[in-house]
């Protein structure tokens, strides 16, 4: 083997980098603390469930409704009511419709998004409600 | 046929993947199972194939001199052109490795009336070459999000600079766009340039076509189908923590694109994309144009061969090269002392 000291420090580099992540987790990372259900939870609001669409929907594409509620309300002045699955009458609105069931910015967006390392930027604009700072337990 | 089979290879794949995405049965395997070992196979195979080659010797000296070698003192020399210390090497190499500095270097050569022959630059493969390694660069780097948990500080920031444009809901990454756009031209290159075109095989397009794939499907899965992340996350989650999970609901087209990533990896320690590792075994960037000072010698050489000089040949022929009426540097001894000799022996 040629010039070894200089390949085995460049396949060290490597190899540190490929198995860098795996390493992370098992020192530094919190994987355990979604053991017990396996996600992140987002917290279900209390007398309500149903939201105006389906929670499979709701799960994967609640951004494209937001930004299609956004454009109808700001920029063409749609303010009419929304049905849920359910039959009850929302405001199409962020703070006063989704957060008028999903109480929490911390105990339900910031859980997936926390998780998911998604930065909406919706708090560009609204006021985030106050809200005791995320514990631990809202990563 | 050279660029239709590699497609071809690369459709059946994406079927495959779609048929084991399909049902939450082979799902595990698809999604789980396949990309762990394919994730062995790029290091252990990646590690192998960089040994076999620091066992490989370098015969000669022969980096490419690009400038000026190093000479008198009042002729100013092209250091990183034509390095002659070790220093200077290492300056080469960072160029080379992080900002394609060769391919930066690419001239044209055109005729015009006259006739003329001019020199210009042509920096089209550099500009794709570049963006396409930093984009995909990124890419793996944000897709690191799914991997670690707490997400791994400063993918935060990446993922703000990288959706600056903020179009879209999710908001579209300019690094995808780039990646496809550069990967789309690196393919048509080898298409339309003639003397490209001629040299390129199945083991060229089959990588472009499959990282296509892969970006696309990557898209797909963030803008069109918007697959659950949440979901994923606990998949690839489970892969790196060994706690192997396949949560129900997770669309095909994330299978799909497992299986275009494993193939990738798996591809990998084998092909041209060992450059990554091989850039830096490239006798001709990475050896320091010295000759004239330090003599360079070859690995291969059997050391019970002795150098055999001109002056020992001619000592070894010289009655024969004289018998020949080859000239000869020293002359025979005189004849005198032949019959002594000859006594001796006696």
């Amino acid at each position: 083997m040629y010039d070894k000291g200089k390949v085995l420090i460049g396949l060290a580099i490597f190899v540190i980098a490929a198995l860098s992540i795996v390493g992370y987790n098992a020192t530094m990372g919190d994987v355990d603390s979604f053991r017990t259900d396996g996600k992140p939870g987002p917290e279900k609001p209390v007398g309500h469930d149903k939201c105006v669409k389906e929670t499979a929907y709701m799960q994967t594409s609640h951004m494209v409704l937001l930004n299609e509620w956004r454009d109808e309300v700001i920029r063409e002045g749609k303010r009419e009511l929304v049905e849920t699955v359910g039959g009850e009458m929302v405001e199409k609105s962020l703070q006063n419709g989704c957060m008028g069931c999903h109480i929490s910015k911390v105990k339900f967006c910031d859980r997936c998004h926390d998780y998911t390392n998604v930065k909406p930027y919706c708090w560009d604009c609204h006021l985030a409600p106050v809200e005791a700072p995320a514990s631990k337990e809202a990563h | 046929m050279k660029v239709l089979r590699p497609i071809i290879a690369v459709l059946l794949l994406i079927v495959v993947g779609g048929l084991l995405g399909m049902s939450h049965g082979t799902q595990m395997l698809a999604g789980v199972i396949l990309p762990s070992i394919a994730f062995l196979v790029f290091i252990v195979g990646f590690i192998r194939k960089v040994l076999d080659w620091s066992k490989s010797p370098v015969p000669f000296k022969i980096p490419t001199t690009c400038g000026q070698a190093k000479s008198l003192d009042f002729i100013k020399a092209d250091r990183f052109d034509c390095p002659d210390s070790k220093s200077d090497v290492i300056v080469r190499m960072f160029l080379e490795v992080f900002l394609f500095r060769s391919l930066f270097r690419n001239t044209k050569a055109e005729m015009h009336d006259g006739p003329k022959i001019t020199y210009g630059p042509n920096l089209w493969l550099w500009l794709f070459g570049i963006l396409f390694h930093y984009s995909f660069l990124t890419i793996v780097i944000r897709h690191m999000r799914l991997f670690t948990e707490p997400v791994l500080p400063g993918l935060g920031f990446l993922e703000y600079i990288d959706g600056f444009v903020q179009i879209g809901a999710p908001v579209l990454y300019q690094s995808d766009l780039i990646f496809l756009g550069c990967v789309t031209a690196l393919f048509i290159r080898r298409l339309i340039a003639p003397q490209v075109k001629y040299i390129s095989l199945g083991s060229d397009y089959f990588p472009l076509a499959l990282i296509f794939a892969i970006g696309t499907t990557g898209m797909m899965m963030r803008h069109l189908f918007r697959v659950d992340v949440t979901a994923i996350k606990q998949l690839t989650l489970g892969i790196v923590t060994l706690d192997w999970t396949v949560p129900a609901n997770i669309h095909p087209i994330f299978f799909i694109h497992v299986v275009l990533v494993s193939t990738l990896m798996m591809y990998f320690p084998f092909s041209k994309l060992m450059h990554m590792g091989g850039i830096f075994f490239s006798p001709t960037r990475n050896m320091t144009n010295d000759t004239r000072a330090v003599r360079h010698i070859n690995p291969w050489n059997d050391p019970n061969i002795k150098p055999h000089s001109y002056a020992g040949y001619e000592d070894e022929f010289r009655e024969f090269m004289v018998d020949a009426d080859i000239p000869v540097d020293k002359p025979l001894p005189p004849k005198a002392e032949e019959p002594a000799e000859e006594a001796k022996e006696d």
